[in-house]
């Protein structure tokens, strides 16, 4: 595999569309089935989509991994910016909540769609989302 | 772009070719209900066949523009959401709000339209 690591800065909305069809394009190639690869695709399109939103702009960075533990190939999504951060994660991380009118499922449902999910946050400095999926 | 929006009768069908992003999205959602209102429609379908992703915004913005066409008297029924993608939008918890009508395809999505517009009378 000639490249296995990507980094897209998301600014715009577009950008969103352009880091979907970057985990989108890994996630096949790395032989992610349809539905885990539509999984991972969504996935990115939420965190992306929360950097967009909720502080105008960061990046991600989406490559491959191997764990020598587990023996297996995956995929790791890195979602970084710094923006204000996040108060309270246990309640970000709740389905429903919202602090921008939306449906609330962004980081709940990044974590739903994936195997692994990491998030460290700090107020005022900023966030980073890491999310994996493993291949069965 | 302009995603163009087709008359069938009495219902608008509007097919979403390409991925699209949220301003897109958004103008969409205007361009619908201004069409609704000016030709009377009584339906409205959405057909989502080309997307391979639906997030919580796409998700969202369908279902505003389901309750809000209903408001103006036309009734929406989104066809064509792939398996993956309907898999994606359960486990995502979309089901939370979704309170969308579904059909399989184009045809059936029609057929739903006319039934409920019988029943309606």
């Amino acid at each position: 595999m000639s490249e296995i690591e990507k980094r897209i800065s998301i600014k715009s909305s577009a950008d969103i569309i352009t880091a979907r069809g970057v985990g989108r394009e890994m996630a096949k190639q790395l032989g992610f089935n349809i539905v885990d690869q539509t999984k991972i695709t969504t996935a990115i399109s939420e965190l992306t989509r929360n950097i967009v939103t909720y502080t105008g702009k960061g990046k991600v960075i989406i490559k491959r991994i191997h764990s020598d533990v587990d023996k297996r190939d995956g995929m790791a999504i890195i979602c970084t910016d710094k923006g204000p951060g996040i108060e309270s994660i246990e309640l970000v991380l709740e389905a429903g909540y919202s602090t921008s009118n939306s449906l609330g499922l962004g980081l709940s449902g990044a974590k739903m769609l994936m195997d692994d999910f990491d998030i460290k946050s700090k107020p005022g400095e900023g966030t980073r989302v890491t999310i994996k999926k493993w291949l069965r | 772009m302009d995603i163009p929006i087709l008359k069938i009768e009495n219902f608008l069908v509007v097919t979403i070719q390409t991925e699209m992003s949220d301003d897109e999205i958004l103008k969409l959602q205007k361009d619908i209900l201004s069409r609704i209102k000016e030709v009377r429609a009584s339906g409205l379908v959405i057909d989502i066949t080309a997307l391979d992703v639906v997030d919580s915004f796409m998700g969202r913005t369908l279902s505003n523009i389901a309750n809000t066409a209903n408001l103006l008297g036309a009734k929406t029924v989104v066809v064509g959401i792939r398996p993956a993608v309907a898999l994606t939008l359960v486990e995502l918890g979309i089901r939370i709000k979704w309170n969308l009508n579904t059909a399989l395809n184009l045809e059936k999505g029609i057929d739903m339209l006319k039934k409920c517009i019988e029943i309606r009378g």
